[in-house]
């Protein structure tokens, strides 16, 4: 089928612009017509705000960009001149920090929102593939960036994550030199992550990021009770008899929750910017140096939970690879959920006990895991964590089998609320 | 190049053990377990900070730099006039725009062990608690080669520099066996062995105002911040509100 060029026949200005570009096209297709179930609830703000602090990380990278200079030797000294000489340079600064953290607590609760309604099962596993990848990407996107202030706890956070190239078997320690372009991270890293952190990841983040969403519009949002608004169209407009435009009704309800994202956010920004010592670490205020190890080296807060497994694992066979096949598969297993959830309903409002507890369970766990990765090791911290571990893995890896052996409630034709 | 090559090694050793999981190896417990006194820097009280930036400029400024913070940011901010500025607060520069340099020549590493540090950052990097006990935890001690030394910072090689406003003490006798000093619970655990020119708690007024000028330092935009900070809480309440209306409004006919 050949696409027709402004297939709304519209006039003027516009029709020059749809005769040409598919302007009016694109608006419908993606907001005025994009009809989303009308019962979406409060977990459906964490997509747009995901977006929305995208944004933010776009905008203020562009400006400290313009004053920082990546270099062993001007890197800490430069982020000090944005906080100090550069006009609301520490606002700008603080609004990318903060958004850093900001970034991971939405997509922690975007995320945790797609498990509860099972938002990845038939025909979504696309949207939730594209998704896991969006996570894994942010996740080298913001140690890139935790290492460019080149503080302590940058060096030595950069340090610890590069050498767990250096457990891969024959290759590893050759790895790591090459990684950093040094025997020690050092200007070359430093260097090499400050591209990577604003050319090569961000255009791959975005690029996931309209795929992400092209595929949710292709096939449709799902909603908090996992029914098809698709399968009930009024027959005479072929409109979904629970679908509303996404424009206006989701654009001005985002809105809300907009304002209530930016007052918490803010808040932060403007009272509390090193977030208690978890969004700016006291350690980063000392520039790096490979003599002064800090006390206690943890990664950024939003690691917490796969650094725990990290170090929950013990090392046999000579080799402490084992920890981070473990953590990796901790990321990894999340691609497979749209297959290894075999119920028949989609939302944890009709699916069985069984699934509410262990969502609950893995929930709560995986809270537990995050405050336990960030705490100095002892006995307890490692018997805790490789609990942990194991419910974490056992929540996936048993979903194929209480999903598909529990008793699930009847799934009404139409949304509820 | 044996010894670069050796050294080398050596850290991506340790960075490898750090790493992989083998942090078994207890790093917890290095805070030597001394109990900070809390406190809670207010760099927006601007009487306490011109103190503390006379205070800094006379006792501190001859080993330790500010090298982040500009002379005349600091008058600006402060409310001092350029020519006090240059006649009272500026021992190392006459240009305005220079940073807070010292005057120490880099020789200073062999009087001391190291070169004093720069304290642009020093209350973001241990906090305004650490600074704050540190400057009120001198004491004798001769094993020291100053004869002094300090609880929050064992060894430290700074001398009291404020002795003579603090005067001398020591370490509480009962408390010298293994106990965590700190100053909650049983008082102070220092004894007085000499006056100094203020009292006990002038003594604490003119650490204050210190604590608060580092603080003010470590961000000068801090103030600023917070005030821009109101006003921004308060325009998006005002929206929440005007947004929470307009989507009220437009949902009206969603059944």
């Amino acid at each position: 089928m050949a696409i027709t060029p402004n297939p709304y026949k519209t006039t003027g200005a516009l029709g020059w612009i749809d005769d040409r570009f598919p302007l009016t096209k694109m608006w419908k297709e993606h907001l005025s017509e994009y009809y989303a179930p009308k019962n979406f609830n409060f977990w459906y703000f964490f997509g747009s705000l995901a977006l929305l602090v995208l944004v933010n990380q776009l905008l203020t990278g562009i400006f400290l960009t313009m004053h920082y200079k990546p270099g062993a030797e001007t890197a800490f000294d430069s982020v000090e001149y944005i906080m100090r000489d550069v006009p609301w340079g520490n606002v700008i600064r603080y609004m990318h920090s903060t958004g850093a953290s900001a970034f991971f607590v939405v997509v922690f609760l975007h995320m945790f929102r797609g498990l509860m309604y099972g938002s990845y099962q038939k025909p979504r596993e696309l949207i939730w593939v594209f998704g896991a990848l969006i996570f894994l990407v942010l996740m080298a996107e913001a140690f890139c960036g935790y290492v460019l202030p080149w503080g302590n706890m940058s060096y030595w956070g950069a340090a610890v994550i590069i050498n767990l190239f250096g457990t891969i078997p024959f290759i590893g320690p050759d790895l790591v030199v090459w990684i950093q372009g040094d025997f020690v991270p050092s200007d070359a890293t430093l260097n090499r992550l400050f591209s990577i952190h604003v050319i090569a990841l961000p255009f791959v983040l975005v690029g996931l990021v309209v795929a992400h969403i092209l595929a949710l519009h292709e096939v449709g949002s799902n909603n908090p009770d996992g029914v098809e608004i698709k399968k009930n169209k009024d027959p005479a407009t072929g409109i979904p008899k629970d679908g509303i435009p996404f424009h206006p009704y989701y654009t001005v309800k985002d809105l809300v929750g907009v304002a209530g994202f930016l007052i918490l956010f803010c808040a932060v920004i403007f009272f509390m910017p090193d977030g208690g010592g978890y969004f700016l670490e006291a350690p980063n205020f000392t520039p790096a140096s490979q003599t002064n190890t800090p006390e206690h080296i943890t990664p950024a807060w939003y690691f917490g939970t796969y650094y725990a497994m990290l170090r929950a694992t013990p090392s046999f066979a000579g080799t402490q690879i084992w920890g981070v096949i473990v953590m990796g598969a901790a990321v990894v297993i999340l691609f497979f959920v749209p297959w290894l959830d075999k119920s028949k309903v989609k939302s944890i409002r009709y699916k069985g006990s069984l699934s509410k507890i262990a969502l609950t369970v893995f929930a709560i766990n995986f809270v537990i895991l995050n405050y336990y990765g960030l705490q100095p090791p002892s006995a307890a911290v490692q018997l805790i964590s490789q609990i942990g571990t194991v419910i974490y893995f056992a929540f996936f890896l048993l979903m194929p089998w209480y999903s598909a052996n529990e008793k699930t409630k009847p799934v009404p034709d139409r949304v509820t609320e | 190049m044996n010894l670069l090559m050796n050294q080398t090694l050596t850290r991506l050793a340790r960075a490898a053990v750090v790493a992989a999981g083998a942090l078994v190896a207890n790093l917890a417990g290095a805070n030597a377990g001394v109990e900070l006194l809390h406190f809670s820097a207010d760099s927006g009280n601007a009487a306490s900070v011109q103190r503390g930036a006379r205070n800094f400029m006379a006792y501190c400024s001859g080993c330790h730099s500010l090298k982040y913070l500009r002379y005349n940011r600091l008058g600006e901010d402060l409310g001092i006039p350029d020519d006090v500025l240059k006649k009272n607060l500026m021992f190392t520069s006459d240009k305005l725009g220079d940073p807070i340099k010292v005057a120490m020549p880099a020789a200073s590493e062999q009087w001391f062990g190291r070169v004093p540090p720069d304290l642009s950052l020093e209350t973001r990097a241990r906090g305004a608690d650490w600074v704050y006990t540190y400057l009120l935890s001198f004491y004798l001690d001769e094993s020291r080669p100053l004869g002094v030394n300090n609880t929050v910072l064992a060894g430290a090689s700074m001398p009291h520099v404020l002795w003579e406003l603090q005067g001398w003490q020591k370490k509480a006798e009962h408390k010298a066996e293994g106990e965590h000093d700190g100053g909650h619970h049983g008082g102070s655990p220092f004894e007085k062995v000499t006056d100094g020119s203020l009292k006990p708690a002038e003594y604490e007024a003119f650490v204050v105002d210190l604590v608060n000028f580092l603080d003010y330092a470590s961000e000068p935009g801090k103030q600023a911040r917070i005030s821009l900070g109101l006003k921004v809480m308060l325009y998006l309440f005002g929206l929440l509100v005007l947004t929470y209306l307009l989507k009220k409004e437009f949902w009206r006919d969603v059944h």
